[in-house]
């Protein structure tokens, strides 16, 4: 028998610092790791509390629980909790735990800037909440931040920019981090076109956040001169244009949809093989389908401003470049599909998550297909239709991929297996739930409901109450998953090496649970193929 | 066995609860599709809408077709053998890379068309400026001394408070009435010249098939001609978040025959000619929903 880690035995893997120290000066990735996803699972439930007063606020027609400056407030936090706070450090958490298992390092390469890019995160988002407790309450122009709208929130206003400006230089170093460890910490023979798919997945992201991040930091600064230091950049009135600000912003926007969203695809390309039991489909033409929707991630961010009076020529420049998106995304599915097609299938929940991602994210990409045909989209836009697409791309979509990941790389990480039963009940009340909260969405926005309203004509009644008692299943179904995970670490039964018979790559061959430093010594080439190939 | 009866009382208790929830009066569960509306552009944008969503839905049919098949036939508790060499096909990588590009040009090439069309405001009849503010619409028949203040309904806006204890369903029109109508002509087409005074706003009328930002500084175009015969009352609301007042700044337009809304205008003239500088015709109190 192969024996591939042969050095699980020394006593140097358990020289770390204890008690609070461990985690304040934390500079290991899997420490690091667990912190990010404890604060991701923290700004989740946060994020869920504000949407579940959202779904109860829209139960029915007439105003019954919030002011509507308050109801602003909650859908800008909701947003800008769920995407700064949850979604994105969540990967930057799962980035942690698994790449330097991935490609055969010990650590990620700059252990130090780790704990500093985890460390500003608590502090931007305590920033962010506190917002809520300052005169005129938190910030209620939406996560888009539109100005002049956005300059009428007193103090709450700078809050939000300094929030922003910290989480966005967590995101930069974060992602400097994870390029500097995929281009350099790679064990010898792990070529570039070696690496597992999630790998592949968050190099590409990395690059896009260390991209589009300043661009956001920049506009914000600008609102934030605009009005404290009387600049007039998105001012009319002082010859600046608050339509600059919608592309400066959505330049920003359109990669950070893909930012949360990417790693997911990379997640799927390692669960659906696992539990098919058959190597992926296509592995080089997934590397290129997703460079290529990074690539074209840049050139369409006017469709997010159809109507705000773009030229015919820019109008139809940005609906053929949506349009073209759909190619590498629909080779994506095709080879997850084709993944699948002959394989031999069994369904522990990260498989069933990767299955609801691969229908639910699929039925995203179609209404994103029909919001991209200009036309259509005058009657679309900033509608509940809009809604409903973004929310099955971000919660079947990024957040089934997150969980998915969770329960694929858990006995891993803790050494045990959790309640699969459980997990299965997770899964069902998840999935049912979550088509009851957001298709009856498509409804509203099509029969001519507005998004980001407090309140709404009568005869949107209906399917907005089943919207709601699809939320607050959904919700409440959430808290399994923390409940899971905790009787899983406390009493878990031991994990094995591979706890998934069709599991594959560099990961399984460590130890369950993983050494504190993953691989001390790199894995040779046998290691390598025996991963690889098992 | 236990397991399938939970399963079971768990989706009975789901069923319940979902029908439970609907107030049989007021179910108006045909309101789940765009609207053909009243201009021949909002009928062909519900024609294209229409289009892709049936592209979408066989594209569907065949992938869905292709992963359930998987899904039940390839599963490991049935025998079935993984195809461990079936890794990569060149061939099948261009073909379904090629396939929805042609369908893509398909939808692009009418959508296209639309585009050009709707974006064509030349030739009209009549110009009204509309002007958003925080929380209206103001509207100015451009050669005349017309102008209108159209706010949300009184009615409305009472219900509208919180713990009004007025039932919103016994309010007419419920936050789609507004104390003057946008009163217009059919079969005259009509240009829209668009902004705001205040913060981005968003005119939208789901059955002219219009929706328009209102931005500072920013005076956008758009045109509607309403079929002839449609005369009636359409309504619509701001779709660009405002602030607090969002959900409550209706649009209504009133479309009239062409005879009607030279009555109309020149008995609002005349109105406006007799009173004092600076008031309007329509700071008159009156409602109208």
């Amino acid at each position: 028998m192969d024996q591939p880690y042969e050095s699980t035995a020394h006593a140097d893997h358990e020289h770390k610092p204890h008690g609070w120290r461990r985690w304040v000066f934390a500079t290991n990735h899997k420490d690091i790791g667990t912190m990010y996803l404890i604060f991701a699972g923290v700004m989740f439930f946060l994020g869920g509390a504000a949407a579940m007063a959202i779904r109860a606020q829209l139960f029915k027609s007439g105003m019954e629980l919030f002011d509507p400056g308050m109801y602003n407030s909650l859908v800008t936090m909701h947003a800008l909790l769920m995407i700064f706070g949850a979604v994105m450090p969540a990967w930057v958490g799962l980035a942690n735990w698994m790449i330097p298992m991935q490609i055969g390092a010990p650590d990620m390469a700059l252990p130090r800037l780790n704990n500093l890019s985890f460390w500003i995160l608590p502090f931007a988002g305590t920033l962010l909440l506190s917002s809520f407790f300052v005169p005129g309450g938190a910030p209620a122009g939406g996560w888009t931040m539109y100005p002049p709208l956005m300059e009428q929130f007193g103090a709450s206003f700078p809050m939000v920019v300094f929030a922003i400006h910290l989480l966005g230089i967590s995101s930069i170093l974060g992602a400097i981090n994870v390029v500097v460890t995929i281009l350099n910490l790679r064990a010898p023979g792990m070529t570039l076109l070696r690496m597992p798919l999630f790998v592949w997945a968050w190099l590409i992201t990395a690059y896009l956040l260390i991209a589009v991040m300043p661009v956001l930091a920049g506009a914000v600064t600008m609102l934030l001169t605009d009005h404290f230091f009387g600049t007039s950049f998105f001012n009319a009135a002082g010859g600046g244009s608050p339509v600059m600000f919608m592309h400066i912003f959505w330049f920003f926007g359109h990669p950070e949809v893909y930012i949360l969203i990417l790693p997911a695809f990379g997640v799927i390309s390692e669960i659906i093989p696992t539990f098919s039991r058959k190597p992926l489909f296509g592995y080089e033409a997934m590397v290129y389908a997703t460079a290529s929707i990074a690539f074209l991630s840049f050139i369409v961010w006017g469709h997010h401003m159809f109507t705000v009076g773009m030229p015919v020529a820019a109008q139809l420049f940005f609906m053929l470049s949506t349009m073209l998106i759909a190619v590498p995304t629909g080779v994506k599915v095709f080879n997850w599909a084709a993944t699948m097609w002959r394989g031999s299938l069994s369904f522990e929940p990260p498989m069933l998550f990767a299955v609801a991602f691969l229908f639910l994210f699929t039925i995203g990409g179609f209404s994103g297909l029909m919001l991209a045909l200009v036309p259509s989209d005058y009657q679309y836009h900033g509608t509940y239709f809009v809604v409903a697409h973004f929310h099955y791309v971000l919660v079947p979509g990024a957040v089934f991929a997150i969980i998915g990941a969770i329960y694929y790389w858990l006995p891993k990480w803790s050494g045990r297996m959790y309640d699969m039963r459980l997990a299965k009940w997770h899964f069902w009340l998840s999935v049912i739930s979550v088509n009851v909260l957001f298709f009856p969405q498509h409804f509203l926005g099509l029969a001519g409901m507005p998004r980001r309203i407090s309140d709404y004509a009568p005869q949107f009644t209906d399917w907005n109450m089943v919207s709601s008692i699809g939320g607050f299943v959904f919700g409440a179904s959430q808290l399994l998953f923390p409940y899971i995970i905790w009787r899983c670490i406390r009493s878990g039964k031991p994990a094995e090496a591979r706890p998934w018979e069709g599991a594959r790559g560099l990961e399984w061959e460590l130890p369950s649970p993983a050494p504190y430093h993953s691989w001390q010594t790199p894995p040779s080439e046998a290691v390598l193929a025996h991963g690889a190939e098992h | 066995m236990n397991r399938a009866r939970l399963g079971k009382l768990a989706g009975t208790v789901w069923l319940a609860a979902a029908a439970g929830a609907v107030p049989a009066a007021a179910a108006d569960w045909g309101r789940i599709n765009l609207p053909r509306g009243v201009t021949n552009v909002s009928t062909r944008i519900y024609a294209l809408h229409m289009m892709a969503f049936w592209i979408c839905v066989g594209i569907g049919v065949v992938v869905f077709g292709v992963m359930i098949w998987s899904l039940i036939f390839h599963r490991k508790s049935r025998g079935a053998v993984p195809d461990v060499a079936m890794v990569h096909s060149t061939k099948v990588e261009v073909l379904w890379t090629a396939i929805p590009v042609l369908i893509l040009v398909g939808m692009a090439i009418p959508a296209a068309r639309l585009l050009v069309r709707i974006n064509n405001n030349t030739d009209s009849q009549l110009s009204i400026r509309v002007n958003g503010f925080q929380w209206g619409w103001q509207y100015k028949y451009v050669g005349t001394n017309v102008s209108i203040i159209s706010k949300l309904s009184l009615s409305s806006d009472a219900a509208s408070m919180l713990d009004s204890g007025i039932n919103v369903d016994r309010v007419p029109h419920y936050l789609l009435s507004v104390t003057h109508q946008l009163v217009v002509p059919v079969g005259e087409k009509i240009r829209l010249l668009i902004t705001s005074v205040d913060v981005v706003h968003s005119w939208w009328v789901p059955d002219l098939g219009v929706k328009k930002d209102a931005i500072p500084g920013f005076i956008n175009q758009a045109s509607f001609i309403i079929n002839p015969s449609k005369t009636g009352v359409y309504r619509g609301q701001c779709t660009e978040l405002c602030g607090r007042g969002h959900a409550f700044m209706p649009i209504v337009v009133r479309a009239v025959t062409p005879a009607a809304f030279k009555a109309w205008l020149k008995r609002k003239e005349a109105a406006g000619k007799s009173a004092p500088a600076g008031a309007s015709a329509s700071t008159s109190p009156g409602v109208s929903t």
